[in-house]
């Protein structure tokens, strides 16, 4: 698939100012293509950049945060070269965005109808009666009666909010969407049924989604490709089916293996009751990085290079396959050197 | 696993009722009433770990709430070692609850909002030994807490005492929780959702230490969750609940791989699986979980269920038993 | 327990590494405190009694005297001293200030934890009777008591009346405060977490409600306090103060009576006011920046914040 990428991120690197005149990098040199109609998974655990990777492209970071380093093209437009107010209209007409519990973020004194009409009359000023014949059509579309747009964010489930945060980002037919953990706090059916929504509505309409979670199950049902993150930067990054199949990055194989798995459970009645494979230590802090790999403090196959020297990413897709697979550790390097 | 049975719950019942308005109370009329649990009955064997799963709504955290006395329980049995405890004060013969606490401690969900932000660690830990007023001793006191937090893998313990809680990461305040409910000694552990608010690679570890100390203490474990995925490396039974009620309950292996009710089946085929190249058929529910206020009429799931037929909607499945540890409250189970 | 010592120690030098850095804050703590300090070392910063008639060289009371080398803020209609007055006009201001400012803010947390804790019965009856007290014009209401009581003619100081009364119809607003603040604690885990240990009320609200609201109450009270020197203030000008102690409001109410304005003595009713400014200002300055600093809100940047967690609640209660 040679399709010019809809996103695509390069060498992106995002600091942070923090009280103490520390400077934490929460992103480094983080690069990744985003292909139309496509969905990638951006999976991590806390701390280790994902959400920050999605608010420095759409450039809505904190006062304290920078882009220092890197391009994000979208549709062929560096979007770090725009002036605030040229990004004023790719916000939400090109990117919209699902934030991490916004389901609760509704205001709670409007009704729903009126916010989803709020956020597009905010873009596209067209007739009231254009926009609220939008807004019936969003709500059909995430599988809401248009009636329940005339009442409040009270008398919504949780899922059924989640679902109106997702008609209000489709509000203007945006070509990329970027959900933060949208059903984390989702029970394990209605997860289902929202994430179906999206597999339907990418279907439908082509939209391209970037999916940030740290739920390794939900990657696997959802995402074409994964950019799997740690303390910042990019640690192992292939199709779906490569990253699960075939992990290269240590931190990969063993955070698969941490991952509890219905399946492997119920495979003998032996595996269950015995201890499930854990990573010692916890992930660093970004004003407190480790020198060389940030991994390399959990490693266990961590050698003398690294901690000294970051690695870089390394293809370790198979030769002729034209499916990319990059991993970031020395270890791999050497082998694939030894291999040439 | 001996045959003694730690923890005997029957036909337990928690229901809430409803604040009426003014208009209602002057009327007379009856206050509704939410029936969080809605005839409950299970056992737990002494060293063993029963997984309660359900999603929200299900009654899974009233029923541990209920067990340690924050819930008054409104109907039904508990019995602590064979021995009655009292739920609402007038059984002369039965344990009170007081006594029941200390053999029965509980570890809730967020490490954050458990722990009191202004009490150092020790404080928290000793909570239970103040609160029992049972040390004298301020040394003795530090030593048990010592001794606890060496013990949930907090070392060196000496270094953790005066901390306060926004100094320790998501998995060290699990820990001290943890911490704090085994300092005095108890049988049985409620864990409600115990590692759901943590980092993956750190709910293997705080996993692992509840199996630890099951093994080296012999505690038994109720560990409620809505997370299946967990379930299966940890739990001996496992217990579906909905609206309030079990729906399927018996070994976890043979629950998982072999599921009998409906709701059980589906939640299974729904929960996502770290395989992308796995085909499976998933009933997605539509809806969601009513309220436990209005209950349907006959089997509560019947609204949502695949297979619901006439006489569904009509009766209350009884408990049909599917060999000897196998049940399920299905009116079309074999 | 040294231990304790020495976490109380560190704590309290965190808290004024932050503190000394905010200068409203420290505007403020200036403010209060040297008026504190002027009112207890009163008769060291001033030769005369306050009153003391001052004499001219010719033995006659200067009267309406300007400010001059023998008395830095003048005289008044009698040639008493007002820099006099003033330092110990302090002491009655002030005491009357803090006592009733005090009371009221016991009163008052005290009403609001009964009511927050305990609901029901015993929150219905307090929160009435606040109701009642709120609807009821606060310095109307304090006039006539205070007339009323000191009609009856029983041996009180007419301070004492002020500090009482002040101090017995003030605590509706921190009660209300304290209250909302305790119904939230009362909700939050680490007090389910007590309970399901067995601990009965008053541990409770001893060692968990308390120290949660610890702070509000210091802010509160601080506040307060800036309030209960003004009302006192109100009632003195208005002639209820104890005309042999004068405080600052007493000060005025002199000024006015005794044409100090057509007099033109601007020393005699400014510095007065500019007194209660003073320490008003400083009372909320102080209130406000303490409520800021001791309020346990989450001031770390998300990037320093919680290791291991994904902070997403749940969805749904059980």
């Amino acid at each position: 698939m040679s399709m010019q990428p809809l996103l695509s991120v390069r060498h992106l690197t995002t600091e942070f100012q923090l009280a103490n005149n520390q400077v934490a990098r929460a992103l480094e040199n983080v690069s990744f293509d985003v292909r139309p109609g496509q969905t990638l998974g951006l999976v991590g655990e806390s701390g280790c950049g994902k959400t920050t990777t999605l608010m420095s492209v759409m450039r809505l970071l904190p006062a304290s945060g920078r882009i220092t380093e890197g391009n994000i093209y979208f549709k062929g437009t560096d979007l770090l070269t725009l002036s605030e107010r040229e990004m004023r209209t790719f916000r939400w007409k090109e990117i919209a965005i699902i934030f991490q519990g916004s389901m609760n973020a509704l205001n709670p004194v409007m009704k729903v109808g009126d916010q989803i009409r709020e956020a597009i009359l905010m873009h596209n000023p067209v007739e009231r009666e254009a926009a609220e014949e939008r807004v019936g059509e969003l709500l059909e579309l995430v599988g809401i009666q248009r009636q329940r747009g005339e009442q409040y964010p009270f008398q919504y489930s949780g899922g059924m909010r989640q679902r109106a945060m997702i008609a209000m980002a489709l509000a203007c037919s945006p070509a990329l969407l970027f959900a933060d953990e949208p059903t984390t706090a989702l029970d394990v059916m209605i997860q289902a049924q929202v994430l179906e929504l999206l597999k339907q509505i990418q279907r439908n309409l082509g939209l391209t989604i970037v999916l940030v979670t740290h739920d390794l199950g939900v990657i696997a049902e959802m995402c074409d490709e994964v950019v799997v993150m740690y303390g910042g930067k990019v640690a192992e990054y292939g199709t779906a089916d490569l990253i699960y199949n075939q992990p290269q990055h240590p931190y990969t194989q063993r955070l698969l293996k941490a991952f509890p798995d219905l399946n492997r459970a119920t495979e003998s009645a032996e595996s269950a009751g015995q201890d499930l494979v854990t990573i010692p230590g916890s992930p660093p802090r970004l004003n407190a990085l480790p020198p060389g790999c940030r991994f390399n403090p959990r490693c266990e196959e961590s050698m003398e290079i690294c901690t000294q020297i970051a690695p870089d990413l390394v293809d370790m897709a198979a030769a002729g396959a034209d499916a990319r697979h990059l991993a970031a550790c020395h270890l791999l390097k050497r082998m694939k050197i030894e291999d040439q | 696993m001996s045959s003694e049975l730690i923890l005997e719950v029957n036909q337990l019942y928690t229901l809430f009722p409803m604040r009426q308005s003014m208009m209602d109370m002057l009327r007379h009329r009856t206050p509704e009433v939410v029936r969080a649990v809605d005839g409950v009955s299970f056992q737990i064997q002494k060293g063993d770990v029963l997984a309660l799963v359900g999603e929200s709504g299900c009654g899974k955290t009233t029923i541990a709430r209920t067990l340690i006395g924050l819930e008054k329980a409104t109907g039904g049995e508990i019995l602590f070692k064979g021995q009655k405890v009292s739920v609402d004060g007038r059984d002369k013969q039965a344990i009170p609850l007081k006594q029941l606490r200390q053999r029965v401690q509980v570890v809730f969900q967020d490490p954050y909002e458990s722990l009191n932000p202004r009490a150092t660690i020790l404080d928290i830990v000793a909570e239970p030994l103040d609160v029992n007023s049972l040390v004298r001793d301020s040394r003795e006191r530090q030593e048990r807490v010592l001794k606890v937090l060496e013990e949930v893998g907090l070392r060196p313990a000496e270094d953790y005492l005066l901390r306060y809680p926004h100094e320790l990461s998501g998995g060290q305040r699990q820990r001290v929780v943890i911490a704090g409910a085994m300092v005095l000694e108890p049988e049985l552990l409620l864990a409600d959702e115990p590692v759901s608010m943590l980092d993956v690679s750190i709910r293997a570890e705080i996993l692992n230490l509840l199996n630890a100390l099951r093994r080296s203490r012999g505690i038994s474990i109720l560990f409620i969750t809505h997370d299946l995925g967990t379930v299966g490396h940890f739990a001996d039974r496992l217990a579906v609940m909905y609206l309030g009620r079990i729906v399927e309950i018996g070994p976890t292996v043979e629950v998982l791989k072999n599921p009998q009710h409906p709701y059980t089946r589906a939640l299974l085929s729904v929960v996502p699986m770290p395989n992308p190249n796995l085909r499976r058929k998933m009933v997605i529910l539509s809806g969601e979980t009513p309220n436990p206020i209005n209950l349907p009429p006959g089997c509560r799931f019947h609204p949502r269920c695949p297979m619901a037929v006439e006489v569904c909607k009509l009766s209350d499945p009884p408990f049909i038993a599917l060999g000897h540890t196998h049940q399920v409250a299905c009116l079309q189970a074999t | 327990m040294s231990d304790r010592w020495v976490l109380f120690m560190r704590n309290l030098r965190n808290f004024w590494r932050i503190f000394s850095h905010n200068k409203l804050g420290m505007l403020g703590a200036f403010l209060v405190f040297s008026a504190i300090f002027v009112a207890v070392f009163a008769p060291l910063l001033t030769p005369y009694a306050p009153t003391d008639t001052i004499r001219d060289a010719n033995g006659r009371g200067m009267t309406f005297a300007p400010p001059s080398v023998h008395g830095p803020l003048g005289t008044d209609d009698a040639g008493r001293d007002i820099w006099s007055q003033l330092v110990y006009g302090a002491r009655i201001s002030l005491t009357v200030g803090f006592l009733a400012g005090f009371m009221a803010m016991f009163v008052g947390s005290l009403f609001g934890i009964m009511s927050g804790y305990f609901s029901g019965r015993v929150d219905n009856v307090l929160m009435r009777i606040t109701d009642i007290l709120l609807v009821i014009p606060d310095l109307p209401l304090m006039l006539i008591l205070v007339a009323t009581i000191r009609q009856m003619d029983l041996r009180i100081s007419p301070t004492s009346v002020l500090i009482v009364v002040i101090g017995l119809l003030y605590w509706t607003s921190t009660a209300r405060l304290i209250r909302s603040q305790v119904l939230t604690i009362k909700e939050r885990q680490f007090v389910d977490r007590a309970r399901a240990f067995g601990a009965g009320d008053w541990y409770i609200i001893r060692k968990h409600i308390l120290p949660q609201i610890m702070p509000l109450i210091v802010a509160n009270t601080v506040l307060i306090l800036s309030t209960a020197i003004l009302i006192e203030s109100g009632l003195a000008f208005l002639g209820l103060g104890d005309p042999t102690k004068p405080s600052w409001g007493t000060m005025l109410n002199f000024a006015f009576d005794r044409n100090a304005v057509t007099n033109g003595a601007w020393w005699f009713y400014l510095p007065p006011g500019l007194a209660i400014v003073w320490v008003t200002l400083g009372c909320v300055l102080l209130g406000n920046v303490l409520e800021e600093l001791l309020n346990p809100r989450l001031t770390e940047h998300h990037l320093e914040g919680d290791q291991n967690m994904i902070a997403i609640k749940r969805n749904g209660a059980e």
